[in-house]
């Protein structure tokens, strides 16, 4: 049994360090964010396993949904969704982008 | 000279020579010059500039490859000298920890050792945290808000009211989840949970229906007068309840408070530790609704 | 060797190295924010995971009866965590409100662009 549970926290473990890998290169800025949130609900199951559920409970309200939340409206406001990393490090996105705020 | 003094008075007998066109181009001449050269030495700046720029971003980027690398080395070798994990001889397992578990219970009357010992033993800190809260929402608001009299555009609001799919799964979703985060809300000091617990778990909860039902209904039910109201009702609560413990709770100046922890496992219990869990859960839920709305209308209603 | 045994804490060192890796090198300000925030979360492991008692339960005490400290694990770590975490949110939502007023006035996430044209802005004052 306590192999199994062993076994499982290395893959949790693993799979943060794979999502934090991920997220550091992923180009497009949707799949970072994406990829970042399910990394915040791999954080609660670890928290689980260190026998601290106040953690799990506040870290998948608050790191899965508000922050993504937040996220996902600075993207939509900036009207940035579709945009690429890459091309704002070659200087190609605020020759496309049209806003009409302000 | 004499040559060209001659030549000029000639073609100005001969009337093909006009003083002003001379006294205009020529000084014209000299300055296109003077600007081309100066273009030329502007640019042989820029390129200069850029290459240096190009060598420090080269520079730059090798160094702090190399400052990351030794980063990651010295940390991950740092762990090598701490204590074995799970371990019950690590420096973390002293006196503190046994006071707070062993006497904890007896002394705040909260079954939940992380409830009371954030609430009770170290209660200041979480004041200063609920602050900390309010003046970040404050901050945002200062930042990001719209006068009222410009109308919302269209582009700006986007609801899921005519999506069958999401309207229906929020429909039964959201009950649910405000029921939860009130349970743990009201629960924190006898089972896991408390007031960032529950009242993220709160916000969440409003934040996803306004989501589905719109800003504006949502806006109907949860006003922003009423927001303030609870904000600052909460935390002056919070002061008002620490600062009465504050005076009472020693033996020096013969005040005795008249809050009990009561008998621990009972809902009411643990003395001031329900009603600020409550009021900080408040405070939280408030935070994460009020960002919400301020990212996406630029005001709180 | 501890270091084939402190799983946890390898972990939250490796994902501080990424989370800062990612803030000394990516030049959009989102993707700092990002690294930020996965550098809080490797702190948090780490704090947590020092509290952690290998067989020990979760702190919550029975309602009666005496309590017997050392079969419960160490509180300390999850209440520092636990405000932790709820800051970490607030500073990002100012980190991005702070992020729309930028674009607002540059139309650009690019921190090196940014800092040019505020050196351009000096400048022509």
């Amino acid at each position: 049994m306590e192999d199994i549970i062993t076994i499982v926290r290395l893959l949790l473990l693993i799979s943060l360090v794979v999502c934090a890998i991920a997220t550091a290169f992923s180009k497009r800025v949707m799949t970072a964010l994406i990829i970042f949130t399910s990394y915040s609900i791999v954080m609660a199951v670890v928290w689980l396993l260190l026998r601290s559920p106040d953690l799990a409970i506040t870290e998948a309200a608050v790191g899965a949904g508000v922050n993504g939340v937040l996220f996902f409206l600075t993207l939509r406001k900036l009207h940035l969704i579709d945009k690429d990393f890459a091309d704002d490090e070659e200087g190609k996105i605020d020759e496309g982008v049209n806003v009409n705020e302000e | 000279m004499k040559n060209k003094f001659s030549s000029l008075l000639k073609e100005w007998y001969e009337g093909n020579l006009s003083f002003d066109d001379r006294m205009n181009s020529e000084p014209e001449k000299v300055t296109t010059i003077k600007e081309e050269s100066e273009k030329k030495e502007i640019r042989i700046v820029k390129d200069v500039e850029n290459a240096e720029q190009k060598l420090t971003s080269k520079g730059y980027k090798f160094f702090s490859v190399i400052f990351c690398v030794i980063l990651a080395v010295v940390l991950i070798g740092t762990v090598n000298f701490m204590p074995l994990f799970a371990d019950n001889n690590t420096p973390t397992t002293n006196e503190v920890y046994e006071h707070y578990v062993g006497e904890g219970r007896d002394q705040t009357g909260a079954v939940n050792t992380v409830a009371g010992m954030i609430l009770d033993y170290r209660a200041f800190d979480t004041l200063g945290e609920s602050f900390v809260l309010f003046t970040a929402t404050c901050a945002v608001l200062l930042l990001l808000e719209q006068s009222k009299n410009k109308p919302i555009k269209k582009r700006e609001t986007f609801t899921f009211s005519n999506d069958p799919i999401v309207c229906t799964v929020v429909k039964i979703l959201t009950p649910i989840i405000i029921v939860f985060g009130i349970y743990v809300l009201f629960n924190g000091h006898l089972s896991p949970g408390g007031g960032f617990s529950g009242g993220s778990v709160l916000g969440a909860g409003f934040i996803l229906f306004a989501m589905a039902y719109g800003e504006d209904n949502a806006a109907k039910i949860i006003k922003p007068s009423i927001i303030r109201v609870i904000t600052i009702c909460s935390l002056s609560f919070y002061c008002l309840a620490k600062s009465y413990s504050f005076f009472t709770g020693n033996e020096f100046n013969g005040i005795h408070s008249i809050i009990t922890p009561g008998t621990p496992g009972n809902i009411v219990s643990g003395g001031l530790i329900l009603p600020l869990n409550i009021a900080v859960g408040f405070v939280v839920c408030c935070t994460m609704y009020s960002f919400y709305m301020i990212f996406k209308r630029g005001r709180l209603d | 060797m501890n270091l084939l045994i402190n799983y946890e804490e390898v972990t939250s060192m490796a994902l501080f190295a990424i989370g800062f890796t990612m803030l000394v090198f990516s030049r959009n300000i989102m993707k700092k924010i990002l690294g930020l925030n996965i550098v809080d979360t490797g702190v948090y492991l780490f704090l947590a995971s020092m509290g952690y008692i290998e067989g020990n339960l979760t702190p919550i005490v029975p309602s009666t009866g005496d309590v017997n400290a050392l079969e419960y694990i160490n509180p300390i770590p999850q209440g520092l965590v636990l405000t932790g975490i709820v800051v970490s949110v607030s500073f990002s939502a100012l980190m991005l409100a702070l992020t729309v007023r930028l674009y607002k006035k540059y139309r650009t996430l690019n921190l090196d662009k940014i800092y040019e044209m505020c050196r351009k802005e000096d400048e022509l004052e």
